[in-house]
């Protein structure tokens, strides 16, 4: 970005060294004539003076003549002196002894008079500069009022030379004098077009146009050979100023299509120094003239925007797909050349317009932080940027509902566990940010469950008892553990979501796994019917099976139960009829029955291993759904399988097609090599988020991706115009794997480095001179010199003098100020108030 | 059951017979009470030598006015438990809840007789091994290859019976009254004798050598009742709450400041004492003169032959002969007890009182010998809290977990987190901790950051004249840098010439904390372990050499440090410049975000949301953060906006369409700056 700056500003240097470069006369901005004898005897001829006449006692026109002043400076740079004759008083000659005369201006060159203007035409430095020019470059720019008069002019110029038309809602505004600027420097060499006319501007422009905002064109008449049509248009996008001017006229100006014959890295054109971006069209032998008009109309479509060049693969040794046809460079440095398949021209223009769009959001804000930098240089350190410490913080005022929630302390902590059957307590710490935000959560679990027979929800706050915390061996915050009675305490690793907890909290009541006497009892399980105070909650059900033999498996399975306490809803069935109700599912004991959320059918699966990590990894593994929707809870449970996602992004629930093709396509590759997954942007919104990461915008949905997070980071674009089949998705992932598509984005491989420097202390307490004091108002006092026999000590003290602190004290700052350290930054804003130690 | 086979293991030595154990404690005093409870804690050897028939003998006779000057405060506002012994500066450390101080005394400044009461419970209630009764005259080495230090120590108490040990502990204290000879010296009353009653002195002029506390509590005792009191000493009066330390003249003995400053009552002079000398008249009132005039006379001449300084000085200030002359010149250690070969030297100039020790507690002399309590007060003599109940208890802590490493592989205690509990757990710590706060720049919390700084270990309370032997001291590895969190006063403020109460003596913002003058937390970084050469060349103003980079937590009048932007803020973006990485916490939703669009992940995403512990947040927490501009919400975002409207799925994205509301993306949080 700032390379681009760079050349902005070099531009507007180069510029001002055009308007400047005109040779100058005088050398003060504004001249003084002592007499209009004076003055006339003077004048050069050629040379271009606007004076005005005061009588030497000037009343009013106060205003007139501080514009007046410091428009002189800017039109010296034209060539044109400011003077000021003052009217002696017996003057009565033309231009003095009129009254009306001393309301008036007179531009002369040499001392021939060329316009003269009332002083209320010249109402400040724009309309002064823009009036004088006006004046000035009377043939170089054409004033018309009628769309016949531009018409004509138009078919004057056609195939000789280009024309620029500009409107302007008023003569004497800032846009007017940018185009008489303009038109000073490039005036011979375009013609310059003139209208105040709102029914001209309507006239040529398409849309409705906003008369009161300025309009410039630049037509292309120099290339206009058909004389029945009107000469090709390219309006100026932005605001007219004379740098936007100038710089849509060097737009204009470079050739229309760039034909180049070496490495594109190298290559620099005009748009690439004015901040656009430069399109490649990539171009063979074969097709060259197909290309050459092909890059001609984009050209067209992108002038202003954009720069076109014509690069012929046979003479640079490209090292890219050779499908793709089009290459994007942009402005900024070191970015790499993008190069893309694109199946039309809109696609070209659509992507340049994109980029330009977000570079120019970009722009906008990195000047806003700029200035905002610059104006509070060191202030923004004070600034929060920990998401969750301001919002708590911002949050601190709303009392929190805590009155379901026992507190516990030192003293009743352990009489409280022995009371209830079943405790949980949250260890926090009420000063830590993460610990009140879970608080939060917890207190709407305690809303919740209220009604939760059994349920006894508490809370222990470590920066009261510290004691307590570190007996329990809580050494992070917050902390979350159930205690049963005469069980080991299970602490919670899961999402601090008010749904998490409440769902381990409700899972935990039940004992992991759960003991099923029956058969009825195991089936009811399996259809999520028992135990009943489960049966609201849709959670997976697993049940362990297993036969009086294989009672190894049966303790790792009890093993991995309490492990995965809370978090499973586990089942053990182990009765004599073992054997049968597992060879309903068609395994044998030991065996896992598995009921998917929301689905009917149990699956069966053997147990082959006995270990109890073993075992815990296999559960884990089989609760991952097969083809899942992505959710922010659930994202990491998938990310931990180290696979690339492919990911389908929709705007709503997946249509019943896309979903079964993208189940066939999942099941049917039993090695896994990638999670399928998808997203529905309206419950997670934040995938709106990622798109455009990707994109800069969102592309039409449902969009599918591939997504390398482990390896390379980059993502890949399912063709938007086919259609999502398992058939076409295996052939493009085919084509992915043997590296013939591009990858659309690649996901940044920055580091997170601290946000923002901190107070450089040691720099400041410069530990050399570590004798400085940081009082420099304080004196010490004088010590009275000790005498040996300690005669006179107190007739010392007595005319001992303390310095006085006060001079310092008035100093700094006002009292009142005080509230030391609850207060700081309301003294931060305050640049005097440093220190302070009044109440 | 290995206590009970160490206990009572005799060894029979070159004909005598010797009682061994691995530890010998001198003195039980709270000194050697809390070594005691520590060792016990540990399942040591160890046994504690008492003279007395009861725990705490100096506090049976000391302060003879019997009001002890460390405050005992009842309420504090708080409940947490560590906080409170920053103001409870008589109870020893335990696990023991009875044994807190404020269940033994509701008074701020409690009486000596509680803390003998208290320190017999200590004794009793724990259950160490204290031996009474005995008082060991001498100690000696014998020098052996299998001994713990080369050599064992060898104790014979005042019934000649011997004792031997593998180390020793010195908590005997400082109990040797300290004297000075001049002539006339025989007339001076000692403050250990000197009579305590007020109305012994009705009527009388008092001089006082010393001042110290235990002279300025004798002026207070008789300051009504006297003509007028004199102190005398060489040095000015040191006010405590000027130089910020406990040992120096504490305000509520200062009731001699008011007479003499309002009015010119009772004085204070300056003066060697050596260059004194007392001459008692016939009417037995006590004249003071100089050392000076009386060097050609013959003493024995008598008084009327002697030059007084009035005779040639008719203003000389102590002119009026007084009617007592009463010695406060306080204690030193008793040196006679040990062998030649222990090199057990006094130190040099205002610590001479003390034996010379290292930074770590043991002598200089002795390997094996350590020294605790009041008499290891040289570490930190008129700066810290080291010779007083509430800071040696900490020191001893230290003491016993550097043995503990030494002798017994047992590493010094410590806690690994990851690393975004950093901020936490020193907020955690300069908010509770009272050995970082009673042992400011004496002990430091030490936090040994691990490879690639994604967890560290946090070890407490270590002391830090010893850092660079932090590896050997500790046995732990302190290879990728550390942390060391001090408390500091602001330098320069302290000092007994220093006004502490000027304007603008508290600083309020954060980024001016480092001239923070009150007590205020301070945080070192150091790439690698200072070297010895580095500890033993720092500047003289600083605990500890020149750091990589520093922090310091600005004062606050509250000493409650837990400000999100003006304490823990900067505190954080210090951590992340030292580490070069990013401490925020987020949400699980940025988590999220960051996970499909990152490379890498910060820290508190990848030790929390990818761990499935992420935060998810309340709704209102969310909305809040959106608030800030610190989070995104896309709920409303309208992303059909840069399409056609006839796009084929526009129907649908016509409904989300006009909810959009501009919000700046997350700029500052996923441009990390770097430049």
């Amino acid at each position: 970005m700032s390379a681009q700056k760079d050349r902005w500003i070099s531009s507007l240097v180069f510029l001002l060294f055009c308007v400047s470069s005109i040779p100058k006369c005088g050398s003060a901005s504004l001249q003084q004539e002592p007499s209009p004898q004076h003055y006339f005897s003077g004048l050069e001829a050629g040379k271009t003076s606007l004076a005005f006449f005061t009588p030497s006692v000037s009343p009013g026109a106060q205003l007139f003549l501080e514009q007046i002043e410091s428009s002189a400076e800017a039109l010296q740079d034209y060539g044109v002196s400011v003077v000021k004759v003052n009217c002696p008083k017996e003057d009565v000659s033309r231009y003095c002894g009129k009254e009306n005369a001393l309301r008036k201006a007179f531009l002369f060159r040499g001392s021939r008079l060329i316009r003269e203007f009332p002083t209320d035409a010249l109402f400040d430095v724009n309309s002064i500069v823009a009036n004088v020019l006006f004046a000035l470059l009377f043939n170089e720019v054409k004033y018309v009022e009628t769309l016949a008069d531009l018409e004509n002019i138009e078919n004057v110029l056609k195939g000789k030379s280009n024309m620029v038309f500009a409107y302007v809602p008023a003569t004497g505004t800032a846009e007017h004098r940018a185009v008489m600027e303009a038109a000073f420097v490039y005036g011979t060499i375009h013609q310059f077009v003139l209208t105040t006319e709102a029914a001209l501007l309507k006239a040529t422009s398409q849309d409705d146009p906003d008369v009161s905002s300025a309009w410039l064109l630049f037509c292309h008449c120099q290339q206009a050979t058909d004389p029945a049509q009107p000469c090709r248009r390219t309006a100026l996008a932005q605001p007219l100023t004379l740098l936007s001017i100038h710089r849509h006229l060097k737009l204009m100006g470079a050739p229309l299509v760039t034909e180049v014959a070496e490495d594109p890295e190298k290559i620099s054109t005009v748009h690439l120094q004015l901040g656009l971006p430069l399109v490649f069209i990539l171009s063979q032998k074969e097709t060259y003239e197909a290309d050459r008009r092909t890059a001609e109309f984009v050209a067209w479509q992108l002038l202003g925007k954009a720069g076109v060049a014509l690069l012929s693969r046979d003479l640079v040794d490209l090292n890219v797909l050779h499908r793709s046809n089009v290459a994007l460079k942009t402005p900024d440095e070191g970015m790499p050349i993008q190069y893309l398949v694109l199946e039309d021209t809109d696609e070209v223009i659509t992507l340049v317009e994109d980029k330009n769009k977000v570079k120019q959001i970009q722009k906008d804000e990195q000047e806003e932080e700029e200035e905002d930098e610059h104006e509070k240089e060191n202030n923004n350190q004070d600034i929060q940027d920990d998401q969750v410490v301001e919002a708590v913080s911002r949050d601190k005022k709303r009392e929190l509902p805590l009155e379901e929630i026992l507190v516990l302390t030192e003293e009743n902590f352990h009489s409280s566990l022995s009371k209830a059957a079943w405790t949980v307590v949250l260890f926090y710490a009420s000063w830590e940010a993460v610990s009140l935000a879970v608080l939060r959560s917890y207190s709407e679990v305690a809303a919740l469950l209220k009604e939760t027979p059994g349920v006894l929800l508490s809370r222990v706050n470590c920066w009261d008892w510290p004691g307590l915390c570190s007996q329990e061996n809580v050494t992070q915050f917050p902390t979350m553990r159930i205690y049963k009675e005469g069980q080991q305490s299970v602490t919670y690793g899961g999402m601090w979501g008010t749904e998490e907890l409440s769902s381990f909290i409700l899972l935990s009541q039940v004992s992991c796994p759960l003991k099923l006497a029956t058969m009825d009892e195991a089936e009811g399980y399996l259809r999520g019917e028992f135990p009943p105070e489960l049966s609201s909650h849709h959670h997976t059900s697993l049940l362990g099976v297993f036969s009086t033999a294989t009672s190894e498996a049966r303790e790792a399975f009890e093993e991995a139960g309490n492990i995965l306490s809370g978090d499973v809803r586990m089942g053990m069935y182990f009765e004599d009829d073992a054997l049968s109700l597992s060879g309903k599912y068609s395994v044998s004991p030991p065996a896992l029955l598995l009921t998917r959320r929301g689905s009917q059918s149990v699956e069966g699966i053997p147990l082959s291993k006995h270990s109890v990590q073993d075992m815990v990894q296999m559960i884990r593994y089989q609760l991952l759904d097969i083809f899942p929707e992505i959710t922010v809870s659930n994202l990491p449970q998938y990310l931990q399988l180290g696979k690339p996602f492919l990911i389908l992004f929709s705007a709503g629930e997946i249509s019943q097609m896309e979903s079964e093709e993208m189940l066939k396509l999942a099941k049917g590759r039993p090695q896994k090599t990638f999670v399928a997954c998808w997203l529905n942007l309206k419950k997670t919104p934040v995938g709106h988020g990622i798109l455009r990461t990707y994109f800069s915008t969102t592309p039409s949905l449902p969009v599918l991706l591939w997504v390398n997070l482990h390896a390379g980071g980059q993502v890949f674009k399912f063709p938007s115009e086919q259609s999502i089949t398992e058939m076409n998705i295996l052939s493009w992932l085919e084509k992915l794997q043997a590296g013939l598509e591009i990858p659309s984005s690649t996901l940044s491989e920055e580091d997170w480095k601290p946000p923002l420097p901190a107070y450089d202390f040691l720099q400041m307490m410069d530990p050399s001179v570590p004798e400085l004091s940081p009082h420099p108002g304080h004196t010490p006092a004088q010590h009275p010199p000790q005498s040996p026999g300690g005669d006179t000590a107190r007739g010392d003290t007595a005319t001992r003098e303390e310095p006085s602190q006060e001079s310092t004290a008035e100093e700094i700052g006002s009292p009142g100020r005080g509230l030391r350290g609850t207060a700081p930054r309301l003294a931060a804003r305050d640049k005097l108030g440093k220190r302070h130690s009044e109440l | 059951l290995g206590l009970a086979l160490y206990t009572g293991s005799l060894c029979v030595v070159s004909g005598a017979t010797f009682l061994y154990h691995d530890y010998c404690v001198i003195g039980a005093g709270p000194a050697g009470l809390q070594a005691a409870y520590f060792l016990q804690q540990a399942g040591r050897d160890y046994i504690v030598f008492e003279r007395s028939h009861a725990p705490g003998s100096f506090f049976a006779l000391y302060p003879r006015h019997r009001k002890l000057i460390s405050i005992n405060k009842q309420y504090t506002g708080k409940s947490n438990s560590e906080f409170n012994l920053r103001h409870d500066w008589n109870s020893l450390l335990s696990h023991d809840r009875r044994l807190l101080f404020r269940h033994y005394s509701h008074d701020f400044f409690p009486n000596a007789d509680t803390m003998v009461r208290y320190l017999e419970d200590f004794a009793s209630l724990l259950k160490l091994q204290v031996q009474y009764n005995t008082a060991i005259i001498h100690v000696t080495l014998e020098k052996n290859e299998q001994a713990w230090n080369g050599h064992y120590f060898l104790l014979i108490d005042q019934d000649r019976k011997n004792y031997k040990c593998s180390l020793l502990l010195v908590a005997a204290g400082t109990w040797v009254p300290n004297v000075v000879n001049f002539p006339g010296s025989e007339y001076v009353e000692g403050y250990e004798t000197v009579s305590i009653n007020p109305e012994d002195f009705t009527g009388q002029t008092v001089l006082i050598l010393g001042r110290g506390n235990s002279a300025f509590e004798t002026a207070e005792n008789i300051l009504g009742v006297t003509n007028f009191i004199h102190m005398v000493s060489r040095s000015r009066v040191r006010l405590s709450w000027a130089t910020h330390y406990v040992g120096d003249l504490r305000a509520i003995n200062n009731g001699l400041l008011d007479t003499y400053q309002l009015k010119s009552l009772d004085g204070l002079l300056e003066g060697d004492l050596e260059d004194l000398a007392i001459i008692k008249d016939k009417k037995g009132k006590l004249h003071i003169t100089l050392r000076f005039y009386l060097e050609n006379r013959n003493i024995s001449a008598g008084i009327d032959s002697i030059t007084l300084p009035q005779d040639e000085l008719d203003n000389f200030a102590t002119r009026a002969p007084y009617d007592r002359v009463i010695r406060c010149l306080g204690w030193k250690f008793d040196f006679s007890i040990y062998n030649r070969s222990l090199r057990m030297m006094p130190g040099k100039g205002n610590i001479k009182k003390y034996p010379q020790i290292k930074p770590s507690y043991e002598s200089r002399g002795t390997r094996g010998l350590f020294v605790l309590g009041t008499a290891s007060h040289s570490v930190d003599f008129r700066k810290s809290a080291g010779g007083f109940i509430h800071g040696f208890r900490y020191t001893t802590r230290a003491v016993h977990r550097l043995l503990e490493n030494r002798h017994h592989g047992v590493p010094w205690p410590s806690t690994v987190y990851p690393i975004t509990q950093l901020t936490n757990s020193i907020i955690k710590r300069v908010n509770e901790a009272s050995g970082l706060y009673q042992m400011f720049s004496v002990l430091a919390d030490i936090i040994l950051l691990r490879e690639n700084a994604t967890a560290f270990e946090y070890l407490e309370e270590y002391p830090i004249g010893v850092l660079a032997e932090l590896e050997t001291q500790t046995g732990r590895k302190a290879r990728n840098g550390l942390f060391v969190v001090i408390m500091e006063y602001g330098r320069n403020f302290s000092g007994a010439d220093k006004d502490v109460f000027y304007y603008n003596r508290a600083v309020g913002e954060a980024q001016h904390a480092w001239q923070s003058n009150f007590l205020h937390p301070v945080i070192y970084y150091y790439k690698r372990l200072p070297t010895e050469r580095e500890m033993r060349l720092r500047h003289p103003d600083w605990p500890l050499p020149r750091p990589d980079a520093i922090h310091h937590i600005v004062e606050d009048f509250l000493t409650d440090w837990t400000a999100p932007n003006a304490h823990i803020l900067p505190l954080r973006r210090f951590l992340e410049n030292c580490l070069s990485t990013d401490l925020r916490n987020f949400f699980a939703e940025s988590c999220f975000l960051f996970a499909f669009t990152r490379q890498k992940l910060p820290p508190s995403c990848q030790q929390g949301y990818m761990r499935m512990q992420g935060l998810v947040g309340s709704q209102e927490l969310r909305h809040h953060a959106v608030q800030a501009g610190l989070l995104q919400d896309y709920t409303h975002t309208d992303f059909s906006d840069d399409r056609p409207p006839d796009s084929h799925d526009g129907s649908q994205e016509q409904l989300m369409r006009d909810h959009g509301i501009p919000v700046r993306p997350l700029q500052h949080l996923v441009n990390a700056k770097d430049e």
